[in-house]
C-alpha cells in the first residue's frame, strides 16, 4: 500500500490529502471533481514488517462501525473493500478539533475540562449503551464538532459484545494505547466498558496537570505498575485543581473497575454539576500512598483478579431518569397538580426510576439591573423551594429525587439538553392551556416534543369539571 | 444464496416446523439437517417424512448418534431416558423411514463447507465439541472454511484468529456475524428440538453464503404441544419437562 498517495485511485475512490498516519492505518480525505468530499478512506498498513493486528483492526472496525450504523458520536461507515484484496473503509469525514489540541495547552481551566470531559463522557455512554467498548481512547481519537459534541473515532481495537472478539487471543503484548490503558486491559480483559472510563480519567488527568498519570511505559513490567501504584494526585501538581475535579479523575482511575463510576453518564453528570460531586478522601488527597500501603498493594496486585465484565446490553436503564419540566410563570396550580398526578403514575409503575424536577430561569446576567427584582441567587433559591414543595407529595427517598434550576434564555433547549445529558427515559411537561394561559408554553412544548432525545408526555389538566 | 441449518431436531415437529417457517420467511433456499433427527421426541415419523421431502429437493442431511441408535446400530449405550425414547422410536419407524436413515452419510463436503453431526475428527465416535481443543481438532480434520455441526445443544461459534487457536463465542440471536473467508470457522447451530440453555426457544442458524454472514436465531414455538405429545406417548416425563424448561 506504500505506493498509494494523493491522486491514487482505490476502487473508484480518488485519494486526496493524507490527514493521519497512525501506527495501524493511513487516513486520506477523498476528493471528487469539485474538490474534497465529506468522506475519508482508512487504509490499513499492510505488507512486510507490518503487524497482523493491523488487518484484524480493519475487520473489527468494519464490524463495529457497520453494527453502529449512523449516530452523532461515531463516524458513519459508507463503504468498504474486501479484506483479502483491497482492504479499506470509507467513512464520513468528521469536521472538528481533536482533543490533543487542548492537551497541548494543558493544564487548562477546570471549567473547560468539565465541558470537554462531559461531552466526551456522553459520547462514550452512547457507545456503551450499544454494547461497544472502545478500548483505544486517546486524545487523537476524540474530535469535537463546532457544536461541542464529541465524536469518537478509530474502532480498530473495539469490542462489541454481539460479535466474536477477533482480538481476544493470547496476545502476548496488550494491544492499545499503553498510556491510558486500564489495569484489566493490561491483563487481557476486553469486555468492560469501565476500561473506557479509566482511559477517560487518564485523559482528564492530563488535561488538568499536563502530565500522563503513569508516564510512558515501555515494558510490560512498567505497564503493570498501575495495578498497585496510584498516580500523583492532580492537586499535588496543579494546586488550583478543584477537589471535585480531582475526585472525578481519581475515581475514574481506580484500579478495581467496581470502584470507578459504573457508567459514563454518571461521569458526565458529575462534570456538568461540580457542586453535586460527592467528595471523599480522593478529592483532597495531596500525596500518593505511602510505602506501607504500596507494599501491600504490590502483593495484592500479584494475584489481582479483574472485576467480571458487566452483562452486555443494559437495554433497560436499571434506574431510569424521568425529567419533570415545570416552566410556567406564574405558577399554574392546576397544571402542577396534573404533572404531579402523572409523576405519581410513573413512580407507581417503576420502583427504581429517579425523578428530576427541573425548571428554567433566565440567566443571572440578564437579571442584573432589573429594577426591584430580587437578586439572582435569591430567585434561584426561591425556585428550588417551589420545586421541593411541588415534589413533596411524591414522598420519594432523597436519592430518587433531585431538583435543578437551569439558567437559560431558551427553556425548551435547556430542558432538551438536560434530558440528553442525563440520558432521561421520559420527560413530563405541561401542555399549553387552550384559550389563554401562558402562550409561551405552546412553543416550548412543541420544540421539546420535536427534539427531545426521549419519550415526552404532555400533561394537561382535565377540562371544565 | 441463504442456507438454513438445523441440528438435534429430536422428533420435535413443532420446533422444526417453526424454524423452517422462520428461515423460509427470511429467504432460505437451501437447507441442511445436521443429524439427530429422531430421539427424545414423539414425532419421529412426521419429522423424518418432512426432512426426506427436503432431502429429495437437495437438502443436506447427515446422520447423528440417535439416528444410528434408532437403526439399532449404536455401539455405545445412551442414557436411560434417551434409550427408552429410542426403543419407542424403533417401534414407530416403518421401512421407508429406516431406509432413509440408513442411507445418511456421516459427513457431507460441499466446496468450502463441511457438514457433520459431531466432530469432523472420527465423526462416527460422536465427540462433543465443547471447547477450543475439540474445535481446533475438528476444524483441522475438516479442512474446510466453515464446519457446521450440532451434537452439543447450545449455539456457539468458534473462530480462528491470528493466534491459531479457535476462540469460542456465544452468539446473540438475530445479529449477522461476518464470517470472512480468510478465517476458519466452526458453527454449532444449536438444538432445534431440545434446547438446553434455560430457554425453550428452538435454535437454528442461517448462512448467507454470498455475503459471508452467519446469523444464529432463537425461534419460539409451541413447546407445550410437543411436551404434551411426549406425555401422551408414554415417554419419560423428564423429556416433556425438558422442552418446557429448556433445561
Amino acid at each position: 500500500m506504500s505506493s498509494l498517495g494523493p491522486g491514487s485511485e482505490v476502487d473508484g475512490f480518488r485519494l486526496g490529502e493524507m490527514i493521519h498516519a497512525g501506527s495501524m492505518a493511513f487516513i486520506y480525505r477523498l476528493t471528487g471533481p469539485q474538490g474534497p468530499l465529506p468522506l475519508v478512506m482508512k487504509i490499513p498498513r499492510l505488507g512486510p514488517g507490518e503487524r497482523a493486528v493491523n488487518v484484524i483492526g480493519f475487520e473489527v472496525c468494519r464490524m463495529v462501525l457497520g453494527a453502529l450504523g449512523e449516530g452523532p458520536h461515531h463516524p458513519t461507515l459508507v463503504a468498504y473493500g474486501d479484506v483479502e484484496t483491497t482492504p479499506y473503509l470509507v467513512m464520513a469525514f468528521v469536521e472538528g478539533v481533536r482533543l490533543n489540541e487542548w492537551i497541548r495547552r494543558a493544564p487548562i481551566a477546570p471549567e473547560e475540562i468539565a465541558r470537554l470531559g462531559a461531552a466526551f463522557a456522553l459520547a462514550l455512554h452512547e457507545l456503551h449503551r450499544k454494547d461497544v467498548v472502545h478500548l483505544d481512547l486517546k486524545p487523537t481519537n476524540v474530535i469535537y464538532r463546532a457544536s461541542g459534541e464529541a465524536v469518537l473515532i478509530d474502532f480498530g481495537l473495539a469490542h462489541h459484545s454481539h460479535f466474536p472478539d477477533l482480538l481476544a487471543e493470547e496476545l502476548r503484548v496488550p494491544v492499545g494505547n499503553w498510556q491510558y490503558m486500564s489495569p484489566e486491559q493490561v491483563l487481557g480483559v476486553r469486555c468492560d466498558p469501565r476500561s473506557d472510563i479509566y482511559a477517560l480519567g487518564g485523559i482528564l488527568y492530563e488535561l488538568a496537570t499536563g502530565r500522563i498519570p503513569f508516564g510512558h511505559p515501555r515494558t510490560i513490567a512498567e505497564l503493570r505498575k498501575r495495578l498497585y501504584r496510584d498516580p500523583v494526585p492532580p492537586r499535588a501538581i496543579v494546586s488550583e485543581t478543584p477537589e471535585w475535579l480531582q475526585e472525578i479523575i481519581l475515581r475514574c482511575l481506580e484500579v478495581d473497575a467496581r470502584e470507578r463510576y459504573a457508567s459514563a453518564d454518571r461521569v458526565a453528570f458529575d462534570l456538568a454539576n461540580p457542586t453535586r460531586v460527592e467528595l471523599t478522601e480522593r478529592g483532597s488527597r495531596r500525596r500518593r500512598a505511602g510505602w506501607g500501603t504500596l507494599a501491600r498493594r504490590w502483593l495484592q496486585a500479584r494475584s489481582f483478579e479483574p472485576a467480571p465484565c458487566p452483562p452486555p446490553s443494559t437495554q433497560k436503564n436499571p434506574a431510569p431518569m424521568v425529567v419533570v419540566g415545570i416552566v410556567t410563570r406564574p405558577i399554574d396550580e392546576e397544571l402542577c397538580e396534573a404533572l404531579l398526578a402523572a409523576a405519581r403514575a410513573v413512580v407507581a409503575s417503576d420502583a427504581h426510576c429517579r425523578i428530576a424536577c427541573v425548571t428554567v430561569v433566565p440567566s443571572a446576567a440578564t437579571l442584573s439591573g432589573v429594577g426591584d427584582e430580587p437578586t439572582a441567587t435569591f430567585r434561584h433559591i426561591r425556585r428550588l423551594v417551589e420545586l421541593r414543595k411541588w415534589a413533596r407529595p411524591l414522598d420519594l427517598p432523597e436519592e430518587r429525587l433531585t431538583y435543578h434550576v437551569l439558567e437559560s434564555e431558551k427553556p425548551a433547549a435547556a430542558l432538551i439538553d438536560y434530558a440528553r445529558m442525563n440520558d432521561a427515559e421520559l420527560m413530563l411537561i405541561g401542555a399549553p392551556r387552550p384559550g389563554g394561559g401562558p402562550r409561551l408554553l405552546g412553543g416550548i412544548c412543541a420544540q421539546i416534543v420535536a427534539e427531545a432525545p426521549c419519550s415526552v408526555t404532555v400533561v394537561r389538566p382535565k377540562a371544565g369539571v | 444464496m441463504k442456507l438454513a441449518l438445523f441440528a438435534d431436531i429430536h422428533s420435535n415437529l413443532e420446533a422444526i416446523t417453526a424454524c423452517l417457517n422462520h428461515a423460509t420467511a427470511l429467504g432460505a433456499e437451501r437447507f441442511a439437517f445436521l443429524g439427530d433427527l429422531v430421539g427424545y421426541g414423539a414425532d419421529p415419523v412426521a419429522v423424518l417424512d418432512l426432512i426426506q421431502q427436503y432431502a429429495a429437493d437437495g437438502a443436506v442431511v447427515v446422520l447423528g448418534n440417535h439416528d444410528e441408535a434408532a437403526l439399532g446400530r449404536a455401539t455405545e449405550a445412551l442414557n436411560p431416558n434417551a434409550q427408552t425414547a429410542i426403543d419407542w422410536t424403533q417401534a414407530q419407524l416403518g421401512d421407508r423411514q429406516r431406509a432413509f436413515l440408513a442411507g445418511l452419510p456421516l459427513t457431507i463436503r460441499d466446496d468450502n463447507l463441511l457438514f457433520v453431526h459431531a466432530s469432523a475428527v472420527a465423526p462416527e465416535q460422536w465427540i462433543y465439541v465443547t471447547g477450543p481443543t475439540e474445535a481446533e481438532q475438528s476444524i483441522r480434520a475438516a479442512g474446510a472454511g466453515i464446519v457446521f455441526c450440532g451434537h452439543v445443544h447450545e449455539q456457539s461459534l468458534y473462530y480462528v484468529g491470528a493466534g491459531g487457536r479457535p476462540m469460542p463465542f456465544r452468539p446473540v440471536s438475530g445479529t449477522p456475524i461476518p464470517t470472512d473467508k480468510h478465517r476458519k470457522w466452526l458453527a454449532i447451530v444449536g438444538s432445534a428440538g431440545q434446547p438446553r440453555d434455560r430457554s425453550n426457544a428452538a435454535c437454528y442458524a442461517l448462512a448467507d453464503l454470498e455475503r459471508a454472514r452467519l446469523t444464529f436465531f432463537r425461534v419460539p414455538y409451541d413447546y407445550r404441544a410437543a411436551a404434551q405429545k411426549i406425555r401422551s406417548a408414554g415417554l419419560p416425563e423428564r423429556l416433556a419437562r425438558r422442552l418446557e424448561r429448556g433445561a
